[in-house]
């Protein structure tokens, strides 16, 4: 019978230092996964910047999980095995991000999919990689897991998303050329936005950063002109002070005719004055903010969570099923050869009296024939499933066997 | 019949207001139910006008109570146009208790059976309520559009935490699509209001919702012009939008006390 092995590390179970040592490139985890097959029969390895994992069909369950444990021994102690049901849920949690860092990341899910794409797989790993994708995509649909935001230059994002709707075509002005702005700016181009401008205090980080995002680079004394045609403003600098005052802004403010302005500030000390957010059409985040919003949506995230962790395990419950029908279904085929076997033979002895029948009424007793045999098995067949899914499938395969004197060599 | 089919509409919006409910606590199915339940009992509510046009003699809306519930069905059916879209799904949370609320008095005001005959012309009846009532049904949407854009704004004022825990239109297009609901209906509004006054030139007389409904003329009529000529956007604008709902709803209010009786 096939068992399902997983030897893993993530990092629930081991530090970087530690999880680094084990962790492949796509190439070499496929090439683990073809050397884990030909051992044992299926593979596949799931390595992340979280986790390795191996997966392994086996008819020799404990021998395979013996190979992949060697494959991962620089992880020593850190390492957790899991089998059967248990691996196979784990699995389902994975690709729902529910063994995430962060609950329901949607990275996870291509990850899956890129592993299992990459392996070695046959039947049974087959299956199983395809319900768990399966399941990890019913979870991000039926749960709003994947939803929020989960740092705080994405929360900036969805902010600006909230004020302005569709990104597209908004003018976005970065102060500062740090990475923290580079970061929450890349954010907002990649859902559309134009960085119009970076402003810094250090012309030549600022014309490179400018570059990269393909803006243009702008003195920091002639950034309140420049307010009137900016849509969101992403300060980031080392300034001592604040770098936008309220009277800055609100001098432009009659030129924008309505139009909203968003401030984010991500600096520390803060570089935009907090009275700027009290001015009608102006919105203002700093840095507490975005981390009380990111801090929010991460335990919406967990709420969600838990729905999701449901829909896994009713998915994890019908592999059990399927893995458990396994046991039963070459008893069902052999009963199910037997009894046709049994037909045509019948037939063939009936053949003299059956001659004086033309073809459709011959038609008629090949299908009469049949139904009697499907009727007949139907319910045997419903049964030994269901009874495989009790655990009891074998036992009900072996009487089946026994009644009906199907040769040893069905198993 | 058309008093049976008042029953099944009720329910289907009664079931709409309580998912919405969940919608806002847990976006999802329940506004799936939500908008399903806004569509069944609006096409139910389509169903009952037409038995009550098909057995009345004459416009059957002409009672106040009549007019009522031809409003709510206006109202919904503005509604159903952007609140299918999962993002203003949470409209329906001010659309459909509003819309419950008046069904039911306009049952209970006899506007959902077969009304009488009124001594007007139907051509006038169907230009002038209709065209009015269209107006009010886009001004209520309107007025809805801005209060949530108030609300959403306020919150992102106050830099709430839970901001992004539930799914809204962003305000840019909550301004927006107030600005063209009123644009669209300040016309409807105005062909309405003269095809009345033309009425009125024979029969005279002004009464105290003549005058409401002129004033809300001026409000929405001072909106569009400070909106599109002089750029008005935001908070001051959906203010001015609530402040015409304002007049609009005593307009309502007024309709049995005066108008038509």
């Amino acid at each position: 019978m096939t068992t399902l092995r997983l030897v893993g590390v993530s990092h629930h179970s081991a530090p970087v230092e530690l999880r680094e040592r084990v962790a492949f490139d796509r190439s070499r985890a496929a090439q683990v996964a073809r050397e884990l097959a030909e051992a044992t029969g299926e593979a596949v390895c799931l390595s992340t910047c979280n986790r390795t994992e191996l997966y392994v069909a086996s008819e020799d369950g404990v021998g395979a999980g013996a190979r992949a444990a060697e494959i991962l021994e620089p992880a020593g102690a850190a390492l957790y095995r899991l089998h059967d049901e248990a691996a196979a849920l784990h699995l389902f949690r994975v690709a729902a991000g529910l063994d995430s860092m962060v609950p329901g990341e949607g990275e996870i899910l291509g990850q899956v999919r890129a592993a299992f794409e990459a392996g070695a797989t046959g039947p049974f790993l087959d299956h199983l990689f395809r319900q768990a994708l399966h399941a990890g995509r019913k979870a991000r649909t039926q749960t709003a897991i994947g939803e929020s935001p989960a740092s705080v230059s994405s929360a900036a994002a969805a902010l600006a998303e909230q004020v302005f709707g569709e990104l597209s075509g908004r003018t976005i002005v970065v102060v500062g050329a740090g990475k923290i702005s580079e970061q929450a700016a890349r954010n907002l181009l990649s859902r559309g936005a134009r960085i119009a401008f970076v402003a810094n205090r250090s012309e030549v980080r600022g014309e490179e950063l400018a570059r990269r995002l393909g803006a243009e680079p702008l003195a920091l004394e002639r950034l309140a002109g420049e307010l009137e045609r900016a849509d969101v403003v992403v300060s980031s600098t080392s300034a001592p002070g604040f770098v936008l005052r309220r009277d800055d802004v609100a001098g432009v403010l009659r030129g924008r005719r309505g139009r909203p302005l968003l401030f984010v500030d991500l600096a520390v000390p803060r570089d935009v004055e907090p009275a700027i957010g009290a001015l009608e059409g102006c919105y203002l985040y700093d840095i507490d903010d975005l981390e009380a919003v990111v801090a929010e949506t991460l335990a919406g995230r967990r709420r969600e969570a838990e729905r999701a962790e449901a829909i896994v395990a009713e998915e994890a419950e019908r592999f059990r099923a399927w893995q458990a029908s396994l046991d039963v279904v070459p008893a069902i085929a052999s009963l199910r050869a037997r009894a046709e076997e049994i037909r045509t033979a019948e037939l063939r002895k009936a053949e003299s009296r059956l001659e004086r029948l033309n073809e459709a009424e011959r038609s008629v007793v090949e299908a009469v024939t049949t139904q009697i045999v499907n009727k007949l098995l139907h319910l045997p067949t419903v049964r030994m499933k269901q009874a495989a899914a009790a655990a009891d499938g074998v036992l009900y395969a072996d009487a089946v066997r026994h009644l009906f004197g199907l040769g040893e060599d069905d198993r | 019949m058309a008093e049976l089919l008042f029953w099944p509409a009720l329910l289907a919006y009664g079931e709409a207001a309580f998912a919405y409910l969940g919608e806002a606590r847990r976006p999802g199915l329940a506004g799936r139910l939500a908008t399903w339940g806004v569509r069944i009992g609006w096409l139910v509510q389509t169903a009952l006008l037409a038995v009550q046009a098909a057995r009345a003699d004459g416009f059957p809306w002409t009672t106040w109570a009549g007019s009522l519930n031809l409003f709510v069905w206006l109202v919904v059916g503005a509604y159903l146009i952007w609140g299918c879209r999962p993002r203003f799904r949470l409209l329906g949370l001010a659309v459909a208790p509003v819309a419950v609320a008046l069904f039911v008095v306009a049952r209970i005001g006899g506007g959902t059976g077969i009304g009488a005959r009124s001594h007007y012309s139907n051509l006038f009846l169907v230009l002038h309520v209709g065209l009015v009532l269209a107006a009010f049904a886009g001004f209520t949407l309107a007025a809805a559009l801005s209060a949530l854009y108030l609300w959403q704004e306020r919150r992102l004022k106050q830099r709430a935490a839970g901001i992004l825990r539930v799914r809204m239109p962003s305000l840019a297009s909550l301004d927006a699509l107030a600005g063209k609901t009123v644009a669209v209906s300040l016309p409807t509004l105005t062909l309405g209001i003269v095809v009345g006054l033309l009425r009125l030139r024979h029969s005279g007389g002004f009464d105290a919702v003549i005058v409401l409904t002129l004033a809300a003329w001026v409000v929405y009529g001072g909106y569009v012009v400070l909106r599109f000529g002089a750029g008005w956007r935001g908070r001051r604008a959906a203010y001015l939008v609530l402040a015409g709902f304002a007049l609009v709803a005593l307009v309502r209010v007024g309709l049995p006390v005066s108008h038509f009786s």
